[in-house]
This record gives structure tokens, C-alpha cells and sequence, in this order.
């Protein structure tokens, strides 16, 4: 610790602090433009000078350790001056558009000027002139307003890990510019909004709509994947105009991803459910809320009297809330059946026994950083958790070794020591190899049944090196994301890396796919586990359901055309299905024509709710806006209908006491990933030809993201609906680029383009899921396909 | 200081550095340490250039980029940067006038001046029978000789409107 004085108060702090961050910690605002914490240092913007005792001129407060003794004043004459210098420069080419201009009202550099500016500058010379470059559809750019602060270029290189955008050009000459003429490709590249002090960057979608005095800052978490971001969602009025980071060290530092920032454009999407619909005879029409509720819980009722209890269902999509899911479950168990799930994007459920309470990352967020070696088995984890990814990339950048097991070799924004890419079916014997070399080097107890399965496996020098790697690792894991979750041996796949993690030392960590799945698997919203994990009757997996297994069915927020494992299945039984529900902000012409009833539920930013992110951390948040139209917080729908089908435990007047109620029942949960390995009997022996593979694109993922308009206009929300093959797997099938082929796969069959894309494995035929397409195909991960011209 | 041009040719197919250049740019990262094979950007840009009749299109510049594995968005801000580094095609002659502060005293104005009138372009063009290209240029280290210019290699010191003349006269 060092002594200092700042504006005559004594103060101790941690040697090697910058001034700036000194004064801080004393509660001091030193105005600033190119510092940030967050990003190198690069002085280069001085707006932050103060005067330091015994230094001949004004110091840069961002760039000047304390020493003991120092003494620093940060509003004296020569310390305003300076700034007030600074301020002049910066000023003489800006614009001064501030009436025009989006970050008006919420500019750093208008604070300043107002603070420390002078009235007049002393310069009238012409302003430069500079021509906008495009940075693409979610950012947009006034580069006259530009002061140069180069905070974009380094969060470019040093967070986003990209290279895209640069200076050019000298004095006045220099300017922002994107060298590659490409817009921006980070799936981050939305916080370069938040970083530009000025509105030389703005948020696109929110440009010319709203000032930021008209706003009411609101919190909220990201509702996508299971990171837990928090969020500001700036409203105005009855809307959401646009989300800004909200900073939280533990979780999303001051970082959102795109996903998270421009998603809101979803909630106003013209297909938006706003009024509750029931179908009788074919015909849809808008009813009131008491109409509708008693018309599903008639029909509810009826399909119980008919058929039993068992007979009814019900499907949660991954991004309900904690209270949602366990007031759906509660519905169905207390209505008399077990058959309840959310593992949508799930096909094997084999080894379900042996799921840990809730599957979860295995550790804090934070600690992702000091992994030194991480294997991350099916997941394009850049796009799926693009800031697990950003942690990583840290973890890597000192040194990590980043390793992947997938069927395409993906580009990440940071050097990879090991890129296993291969179809889905060899995934197993991929793991297989890796357990094998692994025990090669450390001799540990091999999981009874392992020898006689890895008999037959040749070692390759990829598996021993991923091996060495993780043997050597201080700290390692492996992660198992959302492809692998939609793999037709799940089961065995797991089991697998649990035997690697054991013969290695390394951990094993779930992706959880979205917002809602940790809360769901807590909740009970899985068949075979009632809160807490608690033994249940075991009931059936949404596939057995919809393909004949129920005849009611209840959906809350999932489109289960696109939100499935198996579209084509599930789309062919909900039509021979009595009667269909579904919760849905949204209305898809899928959902009119397997739905008796469409009743519209909020959607995030609507609705109160808690997520339980992927570290497994509790966190609650209000609506922020009311719900729009006729729209009701799904826990309200559920709670009436329990009422109206007579079940007993459904007079709830909050949220908050749904969640007192699912917290006692879940009661004390200590997560923990180690399951024991339990060998599979066989690994796959199927070796087809040509095999699907089909991810969800990053822009897909769920209802919401689907809708948000900017998003989808980025390359990764436009990933183009085709089949795309290694060149040589082409040529083995004597097809040529561009060509029209036929897909078929099971009974399924899709006109597609052939486009080439050696990044895929060989022997893969990489068809996107989640799109209505592409519904008509099997299962999306794994299985023969076959691939003829037209 | 003449503003450049934003780069003229995006990416014009692939350029590849003849064995040549590819040998000289190796005698300068010689010169520094291996893991700093970035400190000879400037030398192999400027063989780059020299070995394209005196200009870099994108493709050179990625090319170099490539050859010495540093990132393109770092070569583009060095070949931006540097005067000396021409981004579009160039004349048989590149003329830079020195506007700094000791030519601009000493009547690099009028020199300036003088030259727009008598070649008919601006800073930062070229004539069209592609004889002559004029730029400004910030100080050359010649003070002492100010006004100056520097046509091709040679610097031209203590200008007057009739040396300008007798020095574009003797050119091709
Ligand atoms: S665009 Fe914004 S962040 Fe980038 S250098 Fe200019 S002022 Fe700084
Ligand atoms: S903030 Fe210190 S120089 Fe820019
Ligand atoms: S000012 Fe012209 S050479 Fe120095």
C-alpha cells in the first residue's frame, strides 16, 4: 500500500494503481476518453490530465502509476486548464451536432464541455470531412464525431479477438476505418456502442428513435443462453428502446453479446400474439381471456376424461423462467400425469438416470479464466456462449490450450491447439481414442468395460496430444455444449468423457442451452426428476410425447417446428394429437395449424422471473414494460388454469410467491457434475455415408432472437439454407457447387443448393436446423442422408 | 500534408511477392529478432512498392501482411500513415513539396503555387500524360535547404519558381 493525497485528502492504495483509478476508489471522476479498465492503456486522448506535485507539467491520470507521497490535484487551476486545452482540441473538428445526434444527453464529451469546455474555440478553420464506413446492420457510424480515442480498434483486438477495423490515415487525415470492407463479424461487436464516448458508434436499430433523457433505465438479464448477463433496457413508455451492458464483474464484466443487445427488436415483431385465439372447426378466432382459459381447460379436462390423466403433457421451451417451470410442471403432476420436459433439443435420453440434479458449467464463471487446457465437445461455442468463449479466450491468451471436438473447424478468435473434426457418429470413438491414449500416460483405473471397448481403437497422434494436454493441465475441463446435447448417443457420449475426465483429472462442464434450463432441470421440469431432483413417477421424454405418447398437450414458448431435436417427428404428431396448447408470445403458421388454442404469454422484459445462469446463481427481475395487448405473464395463465381444472395449490397473487414455493420445494441442491462413468456397451458401429449435421445457427436459437430484425440482417443470422460438403465429399457423391440437390433423410426430403465448404467434416452433410426448410428432415444431428442431383 | 486517397483497388485479386522481394524483405527481418519479424514492415512495404512501378494495391499490402504474419489491419495503418507509401498508381516522377513550417517561411507557397499552375493538377495528382505526380509532404529534415523538394530520390533545396522550371525541364 502507498500513501498519497488526492485534492488534500490522505488515501492509501494498491501500488502500481493508475491515478485515475485512485481516484476513483475516493469517489473522484477524472473525465476521460480513451481509458478504459478494461483495455490497454493508451494515453493517447489527454483529457485526463491533473497536476502532480513536483512534476513539471499536467500528468495523463490514466497513465501514471502513484508513487509513494504523491500528491495530486485533479481540479486546480493548472489541472482544469490543461483539460480545458484538451477539450479545445478535441472540439475543433467535432461536429457539435449534439441536437441530431443519438448519444446526446449520454456523451461523455458533452459532459465535458460542459464541464471544463469553453464557450468559444479559438480555431474556425473548415472541419474535416469523412465518409461513413458501413460497419453493417447493428452498428451505425458518424466518424465527423469521432475523437480518435482508438477504443473501438482495441476492444476489436484485444476482446473481440478480430481484426477488422483500424486507423488510417495520419493527422488530421486519420480515421476510423474497416480495412476489410466486410462489417463487422464479432458476435460482440455491439459493445463498441457502449465503448465510443461519443456518437461516432451508435446502436443501429435504436438510431433517431428516442433521446436518452426520455428513458427509465430498467434491469434485466440476457434471455438467451444460460450466461446470465445483466442488462439495461432502456424504456420508454410501453417499450423497450434499446439494451445497454449492465456491468457485473462476476458475470457479464461490461460485456453483452449481440444476441442479448439487439434481441428486444423481437418483442415488436408484426407476428406478435397479442390477443388469445382458440380454433373450433377448423376456424381460429380472438376470444377474452376467460373464454379462452375455459375453452383449454374444457379441453384439458376432456382429453383427462377420455383418455386418463396420463394422457396429458406438457413441453417447456429453454428460455421459461424459473416460476413458469415449475408452475407448468406442478399443473401436470397435480392434474395426475408424469409426462413433462424441456430437453427439447435432446434425442437420447438412455442414460437419464445418471443426469446430475441440474446439469451446470462445474464451476464460477470467473474461474473459466485459470483453465490451462479445455476440450469443448459439439458446440460452436463462440456463437452458442459467446461469453464463456470471451473467458476462455482469456484462459487461452495466457497460455490455455483450447481443444475441439466437432464436425466443422470452426474460426475462433483465438489460436486452438487441437480441432477434432469429424462426423457425429465418430464422435464416441474420437472420446474413445482420447481415453485410451490418456491412460497410456498416466496408468490410472480405466472405468470397468473400457479396455474392451477401446480394443479395437487405433490412437491417432491428434488424440494424443488432446490427451497430453489434459493430463498436463493444472486445470482442465471438458464441456460438453448444445450439438452434443442433440447427438443421437447423448448417453454414451457423456459417459465417454466422464471416463476421459477421470483417466485425464480434467472436470466435465454442461453448456446449458438457454436462460431457462438450469431452472428447469431444478424445477422439475424433466420427466424423471421432480424439484430438487426429487424421485418422481417417471413419465416420457418430450419425444415419446408428441410422437403418440399424449393426447393434450401443453407448449409454453417453444415454436416446436424449429425448437426441436426432431421437427419433422414432432410436427407429424402434434397433428394426430387431441388437443394442443401453446404459450406464446408469438404466432408461427406452424403453430395455427397444430394448435386448438394460442394464448399469449409475456416474453422476457414483460413478465417478472427468476434465471438460474449456468454457475447456478439465483437471479430475479421485474417487467419492465407492461405486456403488450391483451399479452399475460404465463405464471398468471398457469395459475388460473390450475384453478379452473380444479387442482388444489394454484391461489398465487406474485411471482414472488411461486418462487418462495418452488425454492422450498427444490430446497438445498449442491450441484455436482461428477456422475459415475458408466461405460455404454457399444459405441456406435453405424458409419453411414453421408450424415446430417445440422446446429442451430446463432441467430436461431430461440423465438425471440428469430424476430429481431438487425440480428438476422449479420451474417450469422443470414447463414444460407443449403447443404454444405467438403469439396471431396462431393466429388464422391459427383455433385458440383451450386448444383440443386435433393436431401433426403428417413422420410424427410428437402430441395437444397450445394455449396462447398472444406471446413466441414468429411462425410458430413451440413444442413442448418431450426428453420421451417428444413423442418421436413430427421433428427438434426447424426443420421444417413442421402444426397441426389435434381 | 496531401490527404490520401482511400485505397484504390480493394483486394484486386491475389498478389504474390516475386522470390526477389521475397529475398530482400529477408534481409531486413534478419536484422531483428524472430519474434519481431513486424519491426520490417516498413522496409519490405517500400520493396513492395519499389517492385510495383512505386505503388501498393490492397493485395500487396495483404501479401506482406501475410508474409510477415502480422495482422492486414496493422500493415493498412502503416502504408496509411507514411507519405512515402502510395496507395494508387503514381506518375514517372512523384514531386513532394515540403509545406512544413521553415519551407512554408521561406515561399514553399509560391512553389506550390507555381507547380498546380504549371503541370495543371492538384496535390495529389497526376498528370494525365502520367508524367508528374504532386503531393505535399510534412518536413524532410532539409530545413536548412527551405523552401525543398523531393522528386523520385533526389531532394531539390533553396527553390525559386525558375529552378522548379530548370528541374522539370531535365526530366524525361
Ligand atoms: S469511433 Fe468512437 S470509439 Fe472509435 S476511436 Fe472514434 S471516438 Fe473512439
Ligand atoms: S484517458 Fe488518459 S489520456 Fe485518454
Ligand atoms: S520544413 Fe521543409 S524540410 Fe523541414
Amino acid at each position: 500500500m502507498l500513501n498519497i493525497q488526492i485534492n488534500g485528502v490522505d488515501v492509501q492504495v494498491k501500488h502500481g494503481t493508475a491515478i485515475i483509478d485512485a481516484a476513483a476508489e475516493s469517489g473522484i471522476v477524472i473525465p476521460r476518453f480513451c481509458y478504459h479498465k478494461k483495455l490497454s492503456t493508451v494515453a493517447s486522448c489527454r483529457m485526463c490530465l491533473v497536476e502532480v506535485e513536483k512534476m513539471p507539467k499536467a500528468m495523463p491520470a490514466c497513465a501514471t502509476p502513484v508513487a509513494e507521497g504523491m500528491k495530486i490535484h485533479t481540479k486546480s487551476p493548472k489541472a482544469l486548464n490543461a483539460q480545458r486545452g484538451v477539450l479545445e482540441f478535441l472540439l475543433i473538428n467535432h461536429p457539435l451536432d449534439c441536437p441530431v445526434c443519438d448519444q446526446g444527453g449520454d456523451c461523455p464529451l458533452q459532459e465535458a464541455s460542459l464541464g471544463f469546455g469553453g464557450g468559444v474555440s479559438h480555431y474556425d478553420f473548415d472541419k474535416r470531412v469523412l465518409h461513413n464506413p458501413d460497419f453493417g446492420p447493428l452498428v451505425a457510424t458518424d466518424m465527423m464525431r469521432c475523437i480518435l480515442c482508438t477504443r473501438c480498434i482495441r476492444f476489436s483486438r484485444e476482446i473481440a479477438g478480430v481484426d477488422d477495423i483500424s486507423t488510417a490515415g495520419r493527422g488530421e487525415n486519420i480515421r476510423i476505418a474497416s480495412q476489410t470492407g466486410h462489417p463487422l463479424t464479432s458476435e460482440l461487436s455491439g459493445n463498441l456502442i457502449d465503448l465510443c464516448p461519443v456518437g461516432a458508434l451508435t446502436s443501429k436499430p435504436a438510431r433517431f428513435t428516442g433521446r436518452p433523457w426520455e428513458y427509465q433505465h430498467r434491469s434485466a438479464l440476457g434471455p438467451h443462453d444460460s450466461f446470465g448477463s445483466h442488462l439495461q433496457l432502456d424504456v420508454r413508455g410501453t417499450k423497450v428502446m434499446r439494451v445497454v451492458a449492465r456491468e457485473c464483474e462476476e458475470i457479464n464484466e461490461t460485456w453483452l453479446s449481440d444476441r442479448d443487445r439487439f434481441s428486444y427488436q423481437g418483442l415488436y415483431s408484426a407476428d406478435r400474439l397479442t390477443t388469445p385465439r382458440i380454433r373450433e372447426k377448423g376456424i381460429w378466432r380472438e376470444v377474452d381471456w376467460s373464454t379462452a382459459l375455459e375453452f383449454v381447460a374444457n379441453g384439458l379436462q376432456q382429453v383427462r376424461k377420455t383418455h386418463g390423466a396420463p394422457a396429458l403433457g406438457a413441453l417447456v421451451a429453454p428460455t421459461a423462467t424459473l416460476e413458469e417451470s415449475y408452475l407448468i410442471q406442478k399443473l401436470i403432476r397435480t392434474a395426475g400425469s408424469p409426462h413433462i420436459d424441456h430437453r427439447l433439443r435432446q434425442r437420447d435420453f438412455s442414460d437419464q438416470a445418471h443426469d446430475p440434479v441440474f446439469p451446470w458449467l462445474g464451476g464460477a464463471i470467473t474461474a473459466l479464466e485459470q483453465k490451462t487446457a479445455f476440450l469443448v465437445v459439439g458446440s460452436y461455442l463462440r456463437k452458442e456462449h459467446p461469453l464463456v468463449n470471451h473467458r476462455l479466450r482469456k484462459a487461452v491468451l495466457r497460455g490455455a490450450h483450447a481443444m475441439f471436438l466437432d464436425a466443422v473447424d470452426r474460426a475462433y478468435n483465438y489460436p486452438t491447439s487441437v480441432s477434432m473434426v469429424v462426423p457425429p457418429s465418430a464422435w464416441e470413438r474420437s472420446l474413445l481414442a482420447v481415453a485410451k491414449a490418456a491412460h497410456a500416460i498416466t496408468g490410472r483405473a480405466i472405468p470397468t468395460g473400457l479396455d474392451a471397448l477401446w480394443e479395437s481403437i487405433e490412437c491417432e497422434a491428434i488424440h494424443r496430444t488432446t490427451a497430453e494436454h489434459l493430463v498436463n493441465a493444472a486445470s482442465a475441463v471438458l464441456l460438453l455444449g448444445n450439438v452434443a446435447h442433440a447427438h443421437p448417443r447423448f448417453g454414451a457420449l457423456r459417459n465417454l468423457a466422464n471416463a476421459v475426465a477421470e483417466l485425464t483429472g480434467a472436470s466435465v462442464g454442461y453448456l446449458p442451452e438457454g436462460a431457462g434450463t438450469v431452472g428447469a432441470w431444478l424445477t422439475g421440469c424433466v420427466p424423471h426428476r421432480g424439484p430438487g431432483g426429487k424421485t418422481v413417477t417417471v413419465g416420457q421424454d418430450w419425444h415419446t410425447m408428441v410422437t403418440g405418447g399424449v393426447k393434450g398437450l401443453l407448449i409454453l414458448g417453444a415454436e416446436l417446428e424449429r425448437d426441436c431435436a426432431d421437427p419433422s417427428a414432432a410436427l407429424k404428431g402434434l397433428h394426430q394429437a387431441a388437443f394442443v396448447v401453446s404459450l406464446s408470445p408469438w404466432v408461427s403458421p406452424a403453430q395455427e395449424a397444430y394448435a386448438h388454442a394460442l394464448l399469449p404469454i409475456a416474453p422476457y422484459a414483460e413478465t417478472s422471473g427468476t434465471y438460474l445462469n449456468l454457475e447456478g446463481r439465483w437471479q430475479s427481475f421485474q417487467g419492465v414494460v407492461a405486456p403488450l395487448g391483451e399479452t399475460r405473464p404465463a405464471w398468471k395463465v398457469l395459475r388460473v388454469l390450475g384453478n379452473l381444472m380444479d387442482l388444489s395449490g394454484f391461489d398465487y397473487f406474485s411471482s414472488d410467491q411461486v418462487l418462495a414455493e418452488a425454492r422450498e420445494a427444490i430446497g438445498e441442491v449442491t450441484p455436482n457434475n461428477a456422475m459415475p462413468c458408466v461405460v455404454p456397451a457399444a459405441i456406435s458401429s453405424e458409419t453411414p455415408a453421408l450424415e446430417r449435421f445440422g446446429e442451430v445457427p446463432p441467430y436461431a436459437q430461440d423465438a425471440l432472437v428469430r424476430r429481431a430484425s438487425a440480428l438476422q440482417a449479420t451474417p450469422d443470422g443470414r447463414v444460407p439454407i443449403a447443404a454444405r460438403m467438403h469439396s471431396a465429399t462431393l466429388a464422391g457423391c459427383g455433385l458440383i457447387e451450386g448444383a440443386q440437390v435433393s436431401v433426403r433423410q428417413g422420410e424427410g426430403v428437402v430441395r437444397l443448393p450445394i455449396i462447398v465448404d472444406d471446413r466441414v467434416a468429411k462425410g458430413c452433410v451440413f444442413v442448418p436446423s431450426a428453420s421451417v426448410e428444413t423442418a421436413a428432415l430427421g433428427p438434426v444431428v447424426g443420421g444417413a442422408v442421402t444426397v441426389v442431383a435434381v | 500534408m496531401t490527404a490520401k486517397p482511400e485505397i484504390a483497388s480493394p483486394a484486386v485479386g491475389e498478389v504474390v511477392l516475386s522470390a526477389a522481394v521475397r529475398e530482400e524483405i529477408d534481409h531486413w527481418v534478419a536484422k531483428y529478432p524472430p519474434e519481431h519479424k513486424q519491426s520490417a514492415l516498413m522496409a519490405a512495404l517500400r520493396i513492395a512498392q519499389e517492385d510495383n512501378g512505386g505503388w501498393l494495391s490492397q493485395g500487396h499490402l495483404n501479401a506482406v501482411a501475410e508474409y510477415l504474419q502480422v495482422a492486414p489491419t496493422l500493415v493498412t495503418e502503416v502504408a496509411t500513415f507514411y507519405s512515402m507509401y502510395e496507395l494508387a498508381p503514381v506518375g514517372r516522377h512523384k514531386i513532394c513539396v515540403c509545406t512544413n513550417i521553415s519551407c512554408m517561411l521561406r515561399g514553399s507557397e509560391e512553389i506550390m503555387a507555381h507547380l498546380t499552375d504549371r503541370l495543371g493538377v492538384d496535390p495529389g495528382q497526376t498528370t494525365p500524360d502520367g508524367r508528374f505526380t504532386l503531393k505535399t509532404v510534412e518536413c524532410l529534415g532539409a530545413c536548412v535547404g527551405a523552401p525543398m523538394m523531393q522528386v523520385g530520390r533526389t531532394y531539390h533545396e533553396h527553390l525559386t519558381p525558375e529552378r522548379v522550371d530548370r528541374i522539370l525541364d531535365s526530366l524525361e
